[in-house]
């Protein structure tokens, strides 16, 4: 899966994973097969990926939750928007998230 | 912001996965059935698969559901399903599916006879997330059925490993060294090696449990007595492939020296785990059915039986004289197998000194030079500076 993220487009968690909140973390956990590149582990975040992933839930294009991002943090646009863009592309390549248009 | 992996990996069993405090609950082991199709010479547990009170007392799935939905909601991350036979269960494959929609990882315990190619698609398409666990208990259909006493169990078996291999499922098996398949140990691992699906290393079961129901089915103990190896066999299969297992076993010693002194419950990872068994009935330990250890989950809940009563029951201390001055001082307490569970099955108490797990770890410390021979753990007077001593 080359594809990418689209600042347009609105992403949200896929149906392949199930998204679990344990203690404060955020744990992906693969439903279906041939999520991540090795079925036996689980995945969670930093806490800025966790920050992202709370806004991700297909309800607005990812554009806006830059914009809404940047409205939290004290960082510069250009920055911030390469890192939400880079946590995307990683969630879409293995398969947690999907396009929803 | 990182600039570094946003997405972090982790095996759920990693302790570095939780910053703040441990869930409650992190590992479930469920028997769903004491039954089983086989009738292996040296189990713990096994009832006949036809047993109808047996089958009558079973939690149903909508049962199981709920359960799984409590533990997950407490934080747990993996799940046994193991029995008997766990797929003798006609609603396996639905209480598999729930617990992994609740994101639930699954290890699967099976015998493999039951493996249909629709279930090993299941597993294939939503995959346990870890190798599912196959006893084989022989290489031949002599050896194989002089265990498990089931004639047909052999193909069976084969065919059930051939579909999780053809599906791409991961398993790995395990054997067992009794008497019809003791010389198999070696041929079984190179077997192994080359099945498509394979991971890991065959375990082999050597040191027998009695029945931990101590009923009527306990009349087996002489039996499964019978076929358990002595002190001097277990070493020598240990070190059949060199004195790694040797070294392992003196720095796992020092590093767990010092004596129980009073302390019942010594096992590690229990501290957020627990079991139920097929009617309900929360555990310590599968093994550990003692009644005054048991917990009803149909007249309490989970979190109050990993809340409350596990850590209350953790803080049992023991009363045996012999264990006191025996087990409460022994240095070799991570050698050896001596647990509540054990003295359970053996003794019907939870602390009472098992004679032949006792020998099989004087052995063991034997072998690593940590003891001499005839000399007794106990009688060591400075545990920890001994279990440093090298050949
Ligand atoms: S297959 Fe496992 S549960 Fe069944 S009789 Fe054999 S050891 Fe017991
Ligand atoms: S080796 Fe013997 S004395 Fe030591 S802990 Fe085990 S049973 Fe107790």
């Amino acid at each position: 899966m080359t594809e990418k993220i689209d600042l347009s487009r609105t992403y949200a968690p896929s149906d392949d994973v199930v998204v679990r909140e344990i203690e404060g973390e955020i744990v992906i956990v693969p439903l279906t097969s041939g999520i991540g590149d090795v079925e036996d582990e689980c995945f969670t975040f930093d806490e800025w990926g966790r920050a992202v992933w709370s806004k991700i839930d297909g309800s607005r294009p990812l554009e806006t939750v830059v914009q809404e991002l940047l409205d939290e943090y004290d960082a510069p646009a250009g920055l911030l928007k390469g890192e939400v863009v880079g946590l995307l592309q990683e969630l879409y390549e293995r398969r947690m998230i999907v396009d929803k248009g | 912001m990182s600039a570094q992996a946003y997405v972090r990996k982790v095996r759920s069993g990693e302790s570095g996965l939780w910053k703040s405090a441990k869930p409650a609950l992190t590992r479930l082991d469920i028997e769903l059935t004491e039954r089983c199709n086989n009738d292996c010479l040296h189990c713990a547990v096994n009832l006949p698969a036809g047993d109808i009170e047996a089958r009558g007392s079973e939690w149903t799935a909508e049962r199981w559901k709920t359960l799984l939905t409590e533990a997950a909601g407490l934080g747990c991350l993996v799940v046994r399903l193991t029995g008997g036979e766990p797929l003798l269960r006609a609603d396996f494959e639905e209480i598999y599916l729930h617990a992994r929609r609740l994101g639930l990882r699954v290890m699967l315990f099976t015998n493999a006879t039951l493996i249909t190619p629709r279930l090993a698609r299941l597993l294939k398409d939503v995959p346990p997330l870890e190798a599912v666990e196959v006893s084989v208990y022989g290489l031949t259909k002599e050896t194989c059925e002089a265990v498990t006493r089931v004639s047909g169990s052999f193909a069976a078996c084969r065919r059930g490993l051939g579909l999780l291999g053809e599906n791409g499922v991961a398993f790995t098996v395990k054997g067992a060294v009794l008497p019809p398949t003791s010389r198999e140990a070696d041929a079984l691992e190179a077997w192994a090696a080359g099945l498509p699906g394979h991971a890991g290393r065959p375990a082999f079961a050597m040191l027998f449990d009695l029945r931990s129901r101590r009923d009527e089915a306990a009349k087996k103990n002489k039996a499964i007595a019978g076929l358990r190896q002595g002190g001097d066999e277990f070493v020598s299969f240990a070190r059949r492939h060199g004195d790694g297992a040797v070294d392992e076993w003196r720095d796992f010693c020092a590093r767990s020296a010092g004596g129980r002194g009073d302390r019942l419950f010594n096992c590690l990872p229990m501290g957020s785990s627990a079991a139920v068994d097929p009617y309900g009935r929360l555990q310590y330990c599968l093994g550990l059915r003692h009644p005054g250890t048991v917990y009803d989950l149909a007249a309490g809940s989970m979190r109050e039986a990993v809340t409350k009563f596990l850590p209350r029951l953790r803080e049992t201390r023991a009363a045996d004289p012999a264990y006191l001055e025996r087990c409460g001082r022994c240095f070799l307490k991570g050698l050896c197998e001596q647990c509540p569970a054990k003295s359970w099955a053996e003794h019907g108490t939870l602390d009472t000194p098992v004679e032949y797990f006792c020998g099989i770890a004087h052995a063991q410390a034997v072998a690593a030079g940590l003891l001499d021979w005839g000399e007794k753990a106990w009688t060591v007077r400075d545990g920890s500076e001994r279990a440093k001593r090298r050949k």
